[in-house]
């Protein structure tokens, strides 16, 4: 038998949302949602696991603070010293306040580009890369549920049988 | 789905649904521009070119161009740089900081507030660079190996501090903009019939699915871009005013500055975004989102900003009195009394008086009245920055040395065409792009919806 894809449409969140929990509890296992908006509370229900990027933000962030740190000591302590005003400046600690503002907009920096670009690598989504959702109405007001038989123990029909009540609005299978 | 309370007024108007959302927003950048916008891209092209022009005048013979003296050595360039800054404050804040605190309204207007933001710093950015006097060699501020030494950029400076602010606030509220445009360019690309803007709107979604995994980490960015751009937005006006604080000119040498620039940020921001929406939702028939609730939280915002500022004149007036010191006492009266009185009485009349208007429910929910308090409070805002600048420079120590500055054709030139190229800017922005946030406003339709709120199940799972 070959391997399907069940793209089911809704055309309403809710509906959508219900439909999920209804097939999972028969222990269909789905594959994906397709939204145009993120619909708050799918991801259990699909079993999505929650993104690891907070805790890269804050590795950028940390990697930020360290480069600057170690930069400014090294221009303003290590190579130049420069003596403005006969301020300190025979070690970090000592002039350490006027290093506070770029430490801290570095590390926003880093940790801001590190996490935008991580989150556009691991979603590939890149500039010029062909639209990934499987029908165009998606973007719009359209909500739609994959399914592959493949990952499921169920038959075709067995599926057909338990999405009919789900209050789909359209079916479409495709061969893989 | 959230729920509110049913006697908050409903944040989309009329009976809607995630479709007419779409077709709403879509309509204008799908439709032919109205001649309106042709007549208006033109004037501000114009008027930024004529800039550009004295920009590169300014360029080719040298700083002296400007109507800066032995006394004055720093007058518009500073000052429409600050204007600029703080009229791209609004943006971020209202992406960011009301996001922190789940300000639902927020996203009929930030998608086009960061726009104008990122605009806004754009031609902020110009000044210190063309006041450089040498474009070509504004690379020397950042600290790159060099045969000079090797000599570095001296990271004890605020202007350096500046120029570490503005270029991460800058990149870091363009790539926010961005992410958040993403899935809504895919929405246009998924309409689009035309061959070539198929192909221009599939570049810029990315090729965007929209799959459960990908909002999960969408959500994810968000959240954490505006938790960091939300100390970034108070950082960079409070580096902006270490400029001046950490000198020693009486007038600039204040602990109080870095709080009164940021609010004094906030309250021009939200002006600007007033000024610029209150015509768009007009122009793009966009009124069941942008509507007189907002136009009031807005409002609201410029009222409490408005009475910060004025609460920090009246500080800063006092203090200077009671630091016992001479110099800092005579540079406030001569701020008020002296030969640039005039600028001096028109910003207590647009910063002070004006925003204390809209302690009046009927003032601040009149559109017109709004539209007229904005325009003055920049005018005023733009003061505020002249006063500061000017009336601590222009008596110096040394009587002899005292001076007064008249601008020159070039630096008006210069400051009216950044006011083109800014609108010029987001004319395109508005021809081309969602205006408004798409995704975030299908998301609230059903919790803030007219039509759902006022449905009789609406409060029925509660």
């Amino acid at each position: 038998m070959a391997n399907k894809v069940i793209y089911v449409m809704y055309d309403d969140d809710g509906v959508l949302k219900d439909g999920a929990k209804k097939l999972v509890s028969k222990g269909i296992k789905i594959a994906d949602a397709f939204s145009p908006f993120p619909i708050h509370g799918i991801d259990p229900i699909i079993g999505v696991k929650n993104t690891r990027l907070g805790i890269m933000a804050f590795i950028y962030g940390l990697a930020g603070l360290t480069l600057a740190t170690v930069g400014m000591r090294y221009f303003m302590i290590v190579d130049w010293p420069m003596n403005i005003g006969g301020k300190p400046n025979f070690t970090y600690l000592d002039n350490i306040l006027s290093f506070v503002p770029i430490s801290f907009e570095f590390t926003v920096l880093c940790a801001a580009h590190g996490m935008a670009i991580t989150y556009l690598l691991r979603n590939k989504t890149l500039p010029g890369m062909p639209a990934q959702n499987p029908d165009p109405r998606t973007t719009d007001d359209k909500f739609v549920l994959e399914i592959r038989t493949a990952e499921n123990s169920m038959d075709e029909k067995e599926l057909d049988e338990l999405i009919k009540d789900t209050g789909y609005i359209e079916i479409d299978k495709k061969n893989i | 789905m959230q729920k509110e309370a049913a006697i908050r007024e409903p944040l989309i108007l009329g009976h809607k649904t995630y479709h007419d959302i779409t077709e709403d927003v879509c309509r204008p950048i799908e439709d032919k521009a109205p001649k309106m916008w042709y007549i208006l891209f033109g004037i501000a092209l114009i008027v930024g070119l004529y800039g550009v022009g004295c920009i590169l005048y300014l360029l080719g013979t040298g700083v002296g161009v400007w109507g800066l003296n032995k006394t004055i050595g720093w007058a518009w360039d500073i000052t429409n740089f600050v204007w600029w800054v703080g009229i791209g404050h609004a943006g971020t804040l209202i992406s960011a900081v009301l996001l922190l605190f789940r300000q639902k309204w927020r996203m009929a207007i930030n998608r086009s507030a960061e726009a104008m933001t990122i605009f806004a710093v754009f031609m902020a950015g110009l000044f210190p660079l063309i006041h450089m006097g040498r474009l070509w060699v504004g690379y020397w501020v950042l600290p790159i190996p060099n045969q000079f030494g090797s000599l570095w950029v001296n990271f004890n400076s605020p202007l350096l501090w500046d120029v570490f602010a503005i270029s991460t606030y800058l990149s870091v509220s363009l790539v926010f903009w961005y992410i958040g445009l993403i899935p809504d360019f895919a929405t246009i690309r998924d309409r689009a019939k035309k061959p070539v803007a198929k192909k221009m709107y599939t570049i810029l979604s990315f090729g965007w699915s929209g799959r459960a995994k990908h909002w999960n980490r969408f959500e994810m960015v968000s959240l954490v871009l505006a938790g960091l751009a939300t100390p970034l937005v108070f950082s960079v006006h409070s580096i902006v005013s270490f400029d001046f604080a950490t000198s020693v000119i009486p007038g600039w040498h204040t602990t109080i500055f870095p709080p009164y620039f940021v609010a004094g940020a906030v309250f021009s921001g939200f002006a600007m975004v007033q000024t610029l929406l209150l015509i768009m939702r007009k122009a793009m028939s966009l009124e069941a989102y942008i509507h007189t609730k907002h136009v009031e939280y807005m409002n609201i915002v410029i009222m409490v900003t408005g009475s910060i500022v004025g609460t920090a004149y009246i500080t800063e007036l006092f203090i200077s009195w009671y630091s016992g010191v001479e110099y800092e006492a005579y540079a406030f009266l001569n701020r008020a009394t002296g030969p640039y009185w005039w600028a001096y009485f028109a910003m207590m009349t647009c910063n002070v008086i004006s925003p204390q208007l809209m302690w009046f429910r009927k003032l601040r929910r009149s559109l017109l009245f709004t539209f007229f308090i904005s325009i003055v409070v920049n005018i005023g805002m733009w003061f505020e920055r002249y006063v500061i600048i000017m009336t601590s420079l222009h008596r110096d120590y040394l009587p002899s040395s005292w001076s007064m500055h008249y601008p020159s054709p070039i630096d008006i030139g210069v400051y009216i065409g950044t006011i083109g190229l800014f609108f010029t800017f987001f004319l395109l922005f508005a021809r081309f792009f969602p205006v408004l946030a798409l995704n975030e406003i299908k998301s609230i339709l059903k919790g803030s919806g007219q039509s759902y709120k006022e449905s009789p199940d609406y409060h029925k799972n509660h």
